[in-house]
């Protein structure tokens, strides 16, 4: 019997559901059209667990369990929706605005944004935390495309794509903590990158106006994710 | 190396140690080496031969026994005489003095709490054999137990005695041993195991791991050999912080030694069983000690730890299910197999068995290395063993755990050190950092110490972390420059609240642990600097004046 | 197992055991952190030149090679002093006046900011959270050596000499 074919039943929010034993709770929840927000997981890439938006809880367990790594149990009793679980994730968007600089006036993505989206999907009217008001730069060397680092979130989704959808590895974080940053090879500026193929699939994937096409004003960016889970299979189909 | 060959080894090297009627033992762990004690060893070494005493007199350096504020420590024949800051002048007046009356003015009580009242089971080599002679290690009846092991139990057998042993998590989350070992043993998806050593010991103020590694490192070795039969598992690594060298060094000669003597490789001791074992050097990040981040690390990646479940006695190393357990935790396994699982089970509390290693730090008479049955209480650890405060000033706090535990004041001092005391008072047991406060330090100003330390650790993957602990700092400074209002200890609790409960690994989850308790026990220093403006304990720029009347 | 057949990056002998190094480890890609180690031993710091290095011969990409070099902190990216000064500020060091010998040792090289180099090259004032001598705290790592008990006008002291010699 093969355990990933195997079907399994649980509850979620109180309904009954049926799974496939290799699937998360988010897999399952969105299949029927249950709704768990989600930041740093995008489909097609490898989930990190790393924005703690999906948060759910589950019954018998001592802690609140990430649904996009989690895989699910026969008998699972998961709930999405609880006041505290509201509670925190506004919490976490209101850390996210805190983090950087991020003024959707003036920004690319202004109404294209998934960060904007979830903030209006949660009524978050006004961040509690004091601004950090770190020193973020702006990276506009590449010919094509333009890297703001007060829109970036650490989501990592574009480390994740150029290593495992694209191949090059462009992309990875440096520092550790509120200090970190996305970089391009040993930090240079990435017009000079010798491994970026200048794919543009960072850009897509992106949430925020971090990454964005250069040429664009105000609320132009838009983005298109269609492509990446189109390629995983098609990768997967290579293997 | 067979059975009747480490025996006879074990002979030779007895009888070659009767034959010194003196020994001079200088500890050279790192501690008193900081005090120059390699230098007091050297002299030992060049006058004994000067005085033709070489074949009378066996001149050893060992490792810790304890007592570290009053190093270099020489113990002369046995432990019958004990010195205490040994410098080079004094080494001729030392061997003088061999067989005779000692030196006054050197003597240290070997007789008060501090020896006394210790249980050395970790530590039972420390300080007594020479820890780059593995001669010296099998003497003293090590490699016995990976013998009896190997040649008489079946794995599931090592892990029964184990399991009976009551043994928990040394490394501070305090989470059966056994059952650990059972579930890497039963784990099976293809991929090769590991049984890895945790040496990383982050948490600063402690210093027990440190010290095994370095008095007694084929104790180490052998707990995981042990292990690696159990769990079915022939790879080991031991990953140790960078900036303890002198461990790694002593280390490095103690693996290079067991494999020459067929005590690691293939075919241990003449059976089937195959182990080797690697050194893994760790760069300074504490989140290391977090198991997925070490696994990373070990892995040569950016030291980020990744949701669980999976646990990594399941998919751990390089997908393989992987032991993940403490030097203290592999230390106490040789006895347990030589004594039985039944004999640790006899020391203890009925949920908290055998002993533990604190290292005693911070405004306490006597600082260092002590090892006690589980249960004792705090008040005999700080007053008898510890002896007391110095300078005449008054206990306030002993902070336990690290930067994931928290204070505990003077009316829990009669308490008994257990996991599950220390978890009902707010606190954990943690590695073993047992940090000493008097009135001189201010609760708030710790709690704030302990939140800078998380913020320039966190690894930055998960927000709650990321940005909660540079917030909860940033709340924290606010009230110790005497800033802050009632909204914003209000906002600091809520963050307390929901950093512990959303992070993704434990160094987020604990993170809050030192506010949550200073509030809990000390919420009149919070009250004092948020509502009167002044620092009680002095120690804040805003001063002990009560300036809210100004 | 994968054999090296890169260039050095020159004659100094420094790269030999570093290729040594990595040799040992079979050029696998989980060696990078005790490449980097070596690397920093050898030179005192990892450059461009040695991450490029690295990242070739262990068939690593550049920004993972970068991400992991910054992410630890023992892993320096700037040339060091001649001299360097290590204050622990581990939780017993603190509660024995660490932030104490910090400051003096902060005057007597000239302000300089934590993590730093003087402008002259001559010091470096790093500070590290526990080398485990807890027991004998404040302690502090001048040039390599561990001193125990370490007193704020002492190390002063020590730090001025540095400065003038």
């Amino acid at each position: 019997m093969n355990p990933s074919g195997q079907i399994k039943t649980l509850k979620i929010n109180g309904r009954e559901m049926s799974a496939t034993g290799d699937q998360t709770i988010l897999d399952v929840a969105r299949e029927n059209g249950v709704e768990i927000p989600t930041l740093c997981h995008l489909d097609g890439l490898n989930p990190i667990g790393s924005c703690r938006l999906c948060l759910v809880e589950i019954k018998g367990a001592r802690r609140l369990l990430p649904a996009c790594t989690t895989g699910i149990t026969e008998g699972m009793e998961i709930a999405t929706e609880t006041e505290t679980l509201s509670k925190y994730r506004k919490m976490v968007l209101e850390m996210l605005f805190s983090e950087r600089n991020h003024v959707c006036a003036v920004c690319v993505s202004n109404g294209n944004c998934d960060l904007q989206q979830l903030a209006a999907d949660h009524d978050v009217t006004h961040v509690q935390f004091p601004y950090l008001y770190p020193h973020a730069t702006v990276d506009a060397s590449h010919d094509w495309f333009a890297m703001d680092h007060n829109r970036c979130i650490l989501c990592q989704r574009c480390v994740r794509v150029c290593d495992e959808i694209e191949g090059a590895h462009t992309w990875d974080v440096s520092g550790r903590g509120v200090e970190s940053r996305v970089i391009t090879d040993l930090n240079q500026p990435w017009g000079d990158s010798d491994s970026c193929t200048s794919c543009g699939k960072c850009v897509q994937v992106c949430p925020t106006g971090a990454l964005s096409n250069k040429g664009k004003s105000v609320s132009e960016m838009s983005k298109r994710r269609e492509f990446l889970p189109y390629l995983a299979q098609r990768r997967k189909d290579h293997q | 190396m067979t059975r009747e060959e480490l025996e006879k080894l074990a002979e030779t090297e007895h009888e070659s140690q009767k034959a010194f009627p003196h020994s001079i033992h200088v500890c050279v762990a790192a501690g008193c080496v900081s005090s120059q004690s390699d230098k007091v060893r050297a002299a030992f070494d060049k006058e004994v031969a000067e005085r033709g005493l070489k074949e009378k007199c066996k001149v050893r350096g060992v490792g810790c026994m304890g007592l570290c504020m009053a190093g270099p420590l020489v113990a002369v024949d046995g432990n019958t005489t004990m010195y205490q800051q040994v410098t080079v002048p004094d080494v001729g007046e030392v061997l003088d003095q061999l067989g005779k009356t000692p030196v006054k003015r050197l003597v240290c009580d070997s007789t008060t709490p501090f020896f006394a009242r210790q249980k050395r089971i970790v530590l039972e080599n420390s300080g007594l054999i020479d820890s780059e002679k593995i001669e010296e290690y099998i003497a003293a009846l090590g490699y016995k137990a990976l013998m009896e092991a190997l040649t008489s139990m079946r794995p599931e057998e090592v892990i029964k005695e184990v399991t009976i042993s009551g043994l928990r998590g040394r490394g501070g989350g305090g989470y059966p041993t056994g059952l650990k070992w059972s579930t890497v043993a039963k784990a099976h998806n293809g991929k090769q195991k590991y049984v890895i050593c945790n040496a990383d010991e982050g948490d600063p103020g402690a210093f027990m791991d440190r010290s095994v590694l370095e008095s007694d490192p084929h104790r180490v070795i052998e707990g995981m050999a042990i292990a690696g039969y159990a769990v079915g598992a022939p790879k080991g690594y031991i990953y140790v912080r960078a900036e303890y060298p002198l461990a790694v060094k002593r280390l490095q000669t103690a693996i290079r030694q067991a494999e020459r003597h067929g005590l690691l490789g293939n075919n241990i001791l003449g059976t089937p069983f195959n182990f080797s074992i690697d050194i893994r050097l760790g760069a300074g990040a504490f989140v290391c000690g977090e198991e997925t981040a070490l696994i990373a690390s070990v892995e040569g990646k950016r030291g980020q730890p990744r949701p669980r479940p999976p646990f990594p006695a399941e998919v751990g190393l390089w997908g393989g299910p992987t032991l993940i357990n403490n030097v203290e935790t592999f230390s106490s396994i040789a006895p347990i197999i030589r004594n039985g699982g039944a004999w640790y089970a006899g020391i203890g509390t009925a949920e908290s068995k055998g002993t533990k290693v604190f290292a005693l730090a911070g405004r306490v008479q006597n600082t260092g290395l002590i090892e006690v049955p589980m249960g004792i209480s705090l008040r005999e650890i700080i007053f008898d063993i510890g002896g007391g405060i110095p300078d005449g000033k008054k206990f306030k706090a002993v902070q336990t755990g690290g930067p994931s535990g928290g204070c505990i004041p003077e009316q829990f001092l009669d308490m008994p050190v257990d996991y599950e005391s220390l978890a009902k008072v707010g606190s954990i047991m943690g590695s073993g950092g047992m940090i000493v406060m008097d009135e001189t330090s201010c609760m708030v100003d710790v709690a704030k110490y302990f939140m800078e330390f998380c913020m320039t650790e966190s690894c930055g993957k998960c927000v709650p972390c990321r940005v909660g602990t540079v917030q909860m700092h940033g709340l924290l400074e606010k009230i110790t420059n005497g800033t802050a209002n009632n909204s914003d200890l209000a906002m600091l609790e809520d963050l307390c609240d929901m950093v512990r409960n959303t992070s993704l690994c434990g160094l987020g989850m604990t993170a809050p642990n030192p506010v949550l308790s200073t509030l809990r026990y000390f919420k009149d220093e919070y009250i004092a600097h948020i509502n009167d403006k002044c620092c009680p304990a002095g120690v804040c720029k805003i001063g002990k004046e009560n300036l809210s009347h100004a | 197992m994968k054999i090296s057949k890169l260039p050095l990056p020159s004659q100094d002998k420094r790269w030999k055991i570093i290729d040594a190094r990595m040799r040992k480890y079979g050029y696998q890609s989980d060696a990078l952190i005790e490449v980097l180690h070596v690397v920093q031993e050898s030179f005192g710091y990892l450059d461009e030149t040695s991450m490029k290095f690295t990242a070739a011969a262990l068939h690593l990409p550049l920004s993972k090679v970068y991400g992991v070099a910054t992410f630890y902190s023992f892993f320096n990216l700037k040339p060091q002093g001649e001299h360097t000064c290590v204050i622990c500020t581990g939780t017993a060091c603190y509660i024995k006046g660490a932030p104490l010998i910090l400051e003096a040792v902060q005057k007597a090289a000239g302000g300089v900011k934590v993590g730093n180099t003087t402008p002259d090259g001559k010091v470096s004032v790093v500070t590290a959270r526990c080398f485990g001598s807890c027991g004998l705290a404040p302690a502090i790592v001048l040039d390599g050596e561990v001193k125990a008990k370490a007193d704020p006008a002492e190390t002063a002291e020590i730090i001025k000499t540095w400065m003038t010699k």
